[in-house]
């Protein structure tokens, strides 16, 4: 796969505070390339550096064959972006930002498209100060892909989005890759991470602390599933005979077994042949969220 | 040049759809034409005004007031805003260079401020009958120069200041001086030393009589013409070191 992006030991302090401290990643060409981690992490300086939008102190980055630095104007005719503090003027009206927007380059798309796609049709003749936090933000990823980039930045994307109108963005977001455009999205919703993202790089306190597929990260970081089920019985010592099993807990009747690899199916012949046929046994796969913990001590949202 | 074209306008469809700005721009130099000429009529008299008409003498005056205020309220409280609010940081972000955003300035400023000067001299001639332009080419060409000239030292100031509250009180307080001192307000005959003083030291005396002297036929004023020039140089390549997106 043909690198579009790469960063060697980028860093980027301000003042004493080391906001991105030797960062190294590189981004394949038509991946939808996730950067995960808390609030204040480093993750929009890092993206923001790439984009050529911030001076950074060391490192080397080369996005498309051009250096950021050096290449700014030629580097954003290519790049679409989606910054997270950004805004348009209170009064301009929604059909006039995308059509303004795509006057930039000559290989604009259709904007028209663009703006149903994004759900802003009813809202083509509404002033930006008039529109609600969702549909800014919508108007803005909008924008961020009028010039038909080879690369889009959406830093927080589905920030001010309700739920239903971030699976929409979802499924948008897989229909540009699809088209080949390679997308770095930012964020620090786990659910979104790991359900969009092909690879994903963790960032926690300006150290990228793990990279590699949503379902690569949880198998090294947390191989661990839970099988749960009610049973009234108080007393099973067998449950810790199992193979693969590691623990076992009880919450009343909730008992909770924790293991590793085929434990669900060991477990569930291992409670019929005891004569125990819960109809409640599931199991609890460890997500994302089980992952960032086990790396970083703590939560995303602290 | 079709993005700055359409920069453009967008920026005068903004300019219209903002009713405060649109009305201390337009209405601040009728207002004065209004009072001063109720005040003094437009007889000549020999020892003021240059000889000429009150009236005749102030409607260039408030024609570069014009420029003034669009130039040293407008602009700085224009860019502040939009650094403030992130609008300069979604510009950066596109391929847009930084010449195609001041340019657009420039031409909506040309625009607007055509609007209010053909206003203003309307207004003039219909209640106060003034002569019209001895050398209109003349007058044109320094009206040119001074909006080019003030947009440079309104994007300075833009550049320069913090905060839109910030360009807001000083560029009440800039065009106020530049208006009262500068040659719209009491004529220089009355004035004291130190008064003339400050007026020289105000960059809008300079286009004021620049107008003002082919208006009335006294020629084309090579000295201020230059030190228009000067400032416009001088503002813009300030302009361009100092300049923050964010
Ligand atoms: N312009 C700035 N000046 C000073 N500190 C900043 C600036 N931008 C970000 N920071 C600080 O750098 C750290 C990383 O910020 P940021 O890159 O925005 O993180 P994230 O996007 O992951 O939330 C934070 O502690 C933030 O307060
Ligand atoms: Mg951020």
């Amino acid at each position: 796969m043909k690198k579009v992006i790469e960063v060697e030991h980028l860093r980027k302090a301000y003042g004493s505070l080391v906001a991105v401290n030797d960062v190294s990643f590189s981004v394949a060409e038509g991946e939808i390339f996730g950067i995960l981690g808390p609030n204040g992490a480093g993750k929009t300086t890092t993206v923001e550096c790439v984009q050529g939008l911030r001076p950074f102190d060391s490192g080397l980055i080369h996005v498309l064959g051009l250096d950021p630095k050096s290449d700014g104007i030629a580097l954003r005719q290519l790049i679409g972006s989606q910054l997270q503090e950004s805004a348009l003027p209170d009064r301009i009206k929604v059909w006039e930002a995308l059509d303004l927007f795509s006057s930039f380059l000559p290989h604009s798309l259709n904007w028209c498209e663009l703006m149903n796609q994004w759900g802003l049709a009813e809202k083509r003749n509404a002033s930006f100060s008039s529109l609600s936090g969702g549909q800014r933000q919508r108007l803005l990823v909008a924008l961020a892909l009028v010039n038909n980039p080879k690369i889009v930045f959406l830093d927080e994307m589905t920030a001010g989005l309700d739920p239903a109108a971030r699976h929409v963005a979802w499924d948008l977001i897989r229909a540009i890759r699809e088209r080949g455009t390679t997308v770095v999205l930012v964020t620090h919703f786990m659910d979104e991470a790991e359900h969009l993202c092909d690879r994903l790089a963790i960032v926690d306190q300006g150290k990228l602390v793990a990279l590699d597929t949503p379902q690569g990260l949880i198998t090294t970081y947390a191989n661990q599933s839970k099988v749960v089920f009610t049973a009234e019985h108080t007393d099973l010592p067998w449950l810790k005979q199992i193979p693969h099993v590691r623990s076992v807990t009880r919450h009343g009747p909730r008992v909770e077994v924790e293991g590793t690899g085929p434990v669900l199916a060991l477990v569930a012949a291992s409670l019929v042949d005891h004569g125990i046929v819960p109809s409640d046994l599931r199991t609890e796969q460890p997500t994302l969220e089980d992952v960032f913990l086990n790396i970083t001590g703590h939560g995303a949202h602290n | 040049m079709r993005t700055l074209l359409k920069l453009t306008w967008v920026e005068l469809k903004l300019f219209v759809r903002e009713p405060i700005t649109m009305v201390f721009t337009f209405a601040l130099p009728l207002i004065f034409l209004f009072v001063m000429g109720g005040v003094f009529k437009n007889n000549p008299d020999p020892d003021v005004y240059r000889g000429v008409g009150a009236i005749d003498y102030y409607t260039p005056a408030y024609i570069a007031l014009v420029i003034g205020s669009i130039a040293v309220v407008g602009l700085p409280v224009h860019f502040t805003a939009y650094r403030e609010r992130g609008v300069l940081r979604r510009f950066r972000a596109s391929p847009i260079p930084l010449w195609t955003i001041f340019g657009s300035q420039v031409l909506v400023s040309l625009v607007i401020a055509a609007v209010g000067g053909v206003l203003v001299t309307v207004a003039a001639k219909l209640a106060f009958n003034i002569g019209m332009p001895e050398s209109p080419g003349l007058v044109i060409g320094a009206f040119i120069a001074g909006v080019l000239s003030f947009v440079a030292f309104g994007i300075l100031l833009g550049s320069l200041l913090p905060t839109t509250r910030a360009a807001q009180g000083l560029g009440l307080i800039l065009i106020i001086i530049m208006l009262i001192l500068g040659g719209a307000g009491p004529p220089r005959e009355v004035m004291t030393s130190v008064m003339r003083g400050v007026g020289d030291a105000t960059p809008l005396r300079y286009v004021i009589v620049l107008i003002q002297d082919p208006w009335l036929g006294f020629g084309w004023n090579w000295a201020f013409f230059l030190i228009v020039m000067g400032i416009m140089v001088v503002a813009s390549l300030l302009s361009r070191r100092l300049f923050r997106w964010e």
